[in-house]
């Protein structure tokens, strides 16, 4: 059987090396697909069409099977984010404590649903399940770092920070 | 490595130790870090060099009391401080040698005397990414015990008499667990470690993972000597990325120092571990689901049997514990296993770990013997509920557990007993709802959970667990019926007896646990269309009507 | 007997039948003309056990188990028609019913779709659950065949069939839960994907989410019993 040669890179881009070489490491073999997923996220910051179809076929696996990963798994995102995230935790711990009134307000003050992106690309709104670090509820992340006990006002200031930036 | 070996690394920490005389540990897990750890580290470390005290300070995992963070313990004194910020750094600088800042000193003996630390004593007292502190504590001694004088049924039998049963929820009896994979047909089998802590409000494994990940990685070790397996893997949820980062520290210096790799402690055995992130998806904690997301599928769960002790990882003979699970078992071998069982209660051995949230005012982890009461976890080691409220419930075992009531408090914490009473053990999240929560709406909560998180693949979880949020949220916003209720009941029993896997299986225990003691709630929504604890917004019938 | 095989005894609602090991409770009671009803099982493709309408009880179990993937043991007492199980049965196709949009007076596949026999023959008069009512789309692309997300009842017959027998693996599963959706490719139209025409994914689809476009107005019959067929062709090979 003649040997599959992996697809050339999709452009230039030296992340495509990173992306890559987390395929070499693991061989090719297709159960790094989550692995190289993983890379691709934290390189390019989400996946589109051309990376699942690039990571796809270097691993050989089905572009249904790829997209159907990808859309199972919440840690991964089809659209590009925002410039500033802000996730707030929905945990439990942090659902007794309120997160659900401070997921409303930053919905009403950016006016975006969770899960988008503002129109000018500046700040996305996500939430999380729960990030372990429920003894400091209510929690959010604001470009990945952690703020415990935080009020509304405080998110409320961050937010028009990130805004005027 | 032998005894002698690590002795001689133990007794360098020793003496390295000895040349201060004071040791001032900070912590610096997640929750301490969300307040600026670090950088009252440094405050620390400068005032300490500009004052000329002669001190150690040192990076240390989770102290356990979140609530009270950033938390700094001053050793030999024992001195608790709390709430530390970096303008403290020069106060605390000059307490040492002299009286301790009064202000600053936390004294929670109730919250502390207690509990009893096996899994936690060395979270809070050791740098989690320096090999050599591990050692220092009796770290790898059993390791080297167990390849050199044991073999791996005697290692088993430890396990066996020890009584430790499965801290991840379901409560399975390690040593048969891994009996079975030892004794089953293959050459090539798997160990893996599941850090895929997803029950909201659980954080006891990422605080061990960062805390003392050389324990679980000893623990790891010491199974797959057990039942034959030469390779591991640590699944950790994507969302902690501070315990991944502090278990690829440890990977590589267990690596450096022979303890993993081929040849481990010189003997013939071969051994090693790799991560392997999760990505969001809380049924992925199921053993089948998980297997399945590391061999880089969709995280579905699968029927049982075969179970993975037979046929798991690329379907080769997999045992899979818990990162508490692991962490359990290096003081084991070491101590043996009649040493742990003479812990805790009858048919429930050791500690467990909890994770005290929600309204309690002492936030954190904590590690308590077996068979204590609730009422003493709650009360006591928690401190209760704080400003003027009264309790309503303490909610167990995540989405698949149950709300217990006041009247409940006084059973003792096993894994059968609050299977009795509804809920379950789980992961060993514990949250607190005081009067200020509505039960109805709580257990909408859960639902809306388990329907966002079921994978999918079987009628009765994806479909069941969408209609119960359904009903849910017509008895939240005042349109139910009684018929609905009872309709509610009805597909809990459904979705309960034919789910695929627990996920669905469990998915109606916050509802039926919060229907047993709380009914009332409930006939307050539907029928006085009225939400006593003023969270649901209820139209007025007038409203539902037009 | 012959070496090498080994026969179990068991019973299936009070008849005494045998089998050999290995066997699923679902083979053998069909076998022995016991109707066990069922909906992701189709003979010739692997089971994934995801419609639990197979699910019988074990003397000795408290847990129900699937009969399609469930091998029997020496002794083994199975019961299939308990009150128990007739009561899930029909919650589980309530709950089919009430997921998607399914007409059947208005379906291409009415008179001919298995969800529609069995809420018939499992006594289904009443739908109780309130109608989720989605918005879902109809895909037309495809030079031959039409896909109704409306219809699809999620079995993954089609997946199976198409990644086990054809191995082209066009179809998948995306996204999760109740929002879980059957695509081909990178969710592209099925008309535009790697599809190869081959028509078994029609052939098999138990309702009428999957059909034939010039079947449009007659009846529409599948015929999915090819399948052991041409497993049976593969092994002689």
């Amino acid at each position: 059987m003649p040997v599959s040669t992996p697809p050339p890179l999709p452009s230039d881009d030296k992340r495509w090396k990173i992306v890559n070489g987390t395929m070499r490491k693991n061989g090719f073999a297709r159960h790094a697909l989550i692995e190289t997923l993983h890379t691709v996220q934290s390189s390019f910051g989400y996946l589109d069409d051309d990376a699942i179809r690039f990571v796809a076929r270097s691993l050989r696996v089905p572009l249904s099977q790829a997209y159907g990963v990808v859309t199972f798994y919440h840690y991964f995102s089809l659209k590009p984010p925002g410039r500033h995230t802000l996730t707030v935790c929905t945990g439990t711990a942090c659902y007794i404590k309120g997160t659900d009134k401070l997921l409303a307000s930053a919905e009403k003050h950016l006016g975006i649903p969770q899960g988008r992106t503002t129109q000018d690309g500046q700040i996305s709104l996500m939430t999380a399940r729960c990030v372990g670090a429920c003894g400091s509820a209510p929690v959010v992340l604001a470009d990945g770092e952690l703020h415990g006990q935080i009020t509304r006002e405080q998110m409320v200031e961050q937010l028009e920070r990130w805004a005027v930036e | 490595m032998n005894l002698e070996e690590l002795e001689q690394i133990a007794e360098s920490v020793r003496q390295e130790n000895a040349r201060f005389d004071y040791e001032v540990n900070v912590c610096m897990g997640t929750g301490c870090l969300s307040r600026h750890s670090d950088k009252l580290k440094d405050a620390l470390t400068e005032q300490i060099a500009a004052q000329g005290k002669n001190a150690l300070v040192r990076r240390t995992g989770c102290m356990g009391l979140c609530a009270a963070g950033p938390l700094v313990l001053v050793d030999p004194d024992e001195i608790l401080y709390q709430h530390v910020r970096s303008d403290d750094a020069g106060s605390v600088a000059t307490s040492l040698g002299t009286a301790p800042v009064a202000e600053l000193q936390c004294n929670l003996r109730d919250h502390f005397d207690q509990q009893v630390h096996i899994v936690l004593e060395n979270s809070g007292h050791i740098d989690p990414e320096r090999i050599d502190d591990y050692i220092a504590r009796d770290g790898y001694q059993a390791l080297v015990k167990a390849l050199t004088e044991m073999t791996p049924s005697e290692v088993i039998q430890q396990i066996v008499e020890s009584g430790l049963r499965g801290r991840g929820g379901g409560g399975y009896p390690t040593g048969l667990k891994w009996g079975t994979v030892a004794k089953a047909f293959g050459d090539t089998k798997y160990v893996i470690c599941n850090g895929d802590e997803g029950d909201p409000g659980a954080f006891m494994d990422r605080s061990v993972l960062e805390s003392d990940p050389q324990r679980v990685l000893e623990g790891m070790i010491l199974a797959a000597y057990a039942v034959g397996a030469s390779k591991g893997f640590f699944y950790v949820r994507a969302e902690y990325p501070l315990a991944v980062a502090r278990l690829s520290a440890c990977l590589r210096d267990a690596r450096r120092r022979g303890l993993l790799g081929n040849g481990i402690c010189n003997t013939p055995f071969n051994f090693d571990a790799e991560i392997r992130l999760g990505a969001g998806a809380f049924v992925c904690g199921e053993e089948t689901a998980l297997i399945a997301s590391i061999e880089g599928r969709r995280g579905t769960p699968r029927p049982r049997p075969p179970y993975p002790a037979v046929s798991g990882l690329w379907g080769r003979p997999t045992l899979i514990n818990n990162v508490e699970t692991f962490a359990n078992i290096a003081p084991i071998i070491r101590n043996g296993g009649k040493w742990f069982a003479s812990i805790g209660s009858e048919r429930s051995k050791g500690t467990k770990v909890f994770a005290l949230t929600g309204k309690i005012k002492n936030t954190g982890l904590v590690e308590v013997p077996m068979g204590i009461k609730l009422r003493e976890i709650i009360e006591v080691i928690g401190g209760g509920v704080p400003d003027g409220h009264t309790f309503k419930a303490v909610q167990t075992g995540g989405p698949s557990g149950g709300c217990i009531p006041a009247e409940m408090l006084d059973i003792g914490v096993s894994y059968d007993a609050l299977l009795k009473i509804g809920s379950i053990m789980g992961s060993g999240g514990m949250i607190v709802m005081d009067d200020t929560s509505c039960m109805v709406n709580v257990a909408r909560f859960f639902v809306e959970f388990c329907m966002t998180e079921s994978c999918g693949k079987c009628i009765p979880c994806r479909a069941g667990t969408a209609q119960m949020y359904k009903l849910l949220t017509r008895i939240c916003d005042g349109s139910a019926t009684m018929d609905d209720l009872d309709l509610l009941i009805d597909l809990c029993d459904t979705v309960k007896e034919t789910s695929l896997c627990g996920l669905g299986q469990t998915a109606p225990n916050p509802v039926l646990s919060t229907l047993k003691y709380f009914r009332n709630e409930y006939i307050d929504h539907i029928v006085h269309k009225r939400c006593p604890a003023g969270v649901c917004s209820i139209q007025s019938p007038a409203e539902v009507t037009a | 007997m012959s070496p090498g095989v080994d026969v179990k005894t068991l019973v299936i609602d009070g008849k005494d039948v045998t089998g050999r090991s290995g066997q699923t409770i679902l083979e053998i009671a069909r076998e022995n003309g016991i109707d066990i009803p069922t909906l992701c099982h189709l003979d010739g493709l692997g089971d994934v056990g995801a419609c639990r309408l197979c699910l019988v009880e074990i003397k000795g179990s408290n847990k129900l188990q699937p009969a399609c993937v469930t091998t029997v043991f020496e002794s083994m007492e199975v019961s299939t028609q308990s009150d128990r199980l007739l009561k899930h049965r029909r919650t589980i196709l309530e709950l089919l019913f009430t997921e998607r949009n399914h007409i059947c007076s208005v379906c291409v596949a009415n008179g001919n779709c298995e969800l529609q026999s069995l809420g018939q023959s499992q006594g289904l008069t009443h739908v109780r659950l309130p109608y989720r009512n989605p918005d879902l789309h109809v895909d037309a692309s495809h030079e031959r065949f039409t896909i109704d997300h409306n219809r699809c009842i999620l079995c993954t017959r089609c997946v199976r069939v198409c990644a086990e027998i054809e191995g082209a693996h066009v179809w998948d599963v995306m996204g999760r839960g109740i929002d879980s959706m059957i695509i081909s490719d990178l969710n592209d139209p099925w008309g535009e994907s790697s599809c190869t025409r081959c028509g078994k994914c029609v052939q098999v689809c138990p309702t009428g989410a999957l059909f034939d476009k010039s079947k449009v107005g007659e009846a529409h019959p599948k015929y999915p019993d090819f399948l052991p067929y041409l497993n049976l062709m593969r092994e002689a090979k």
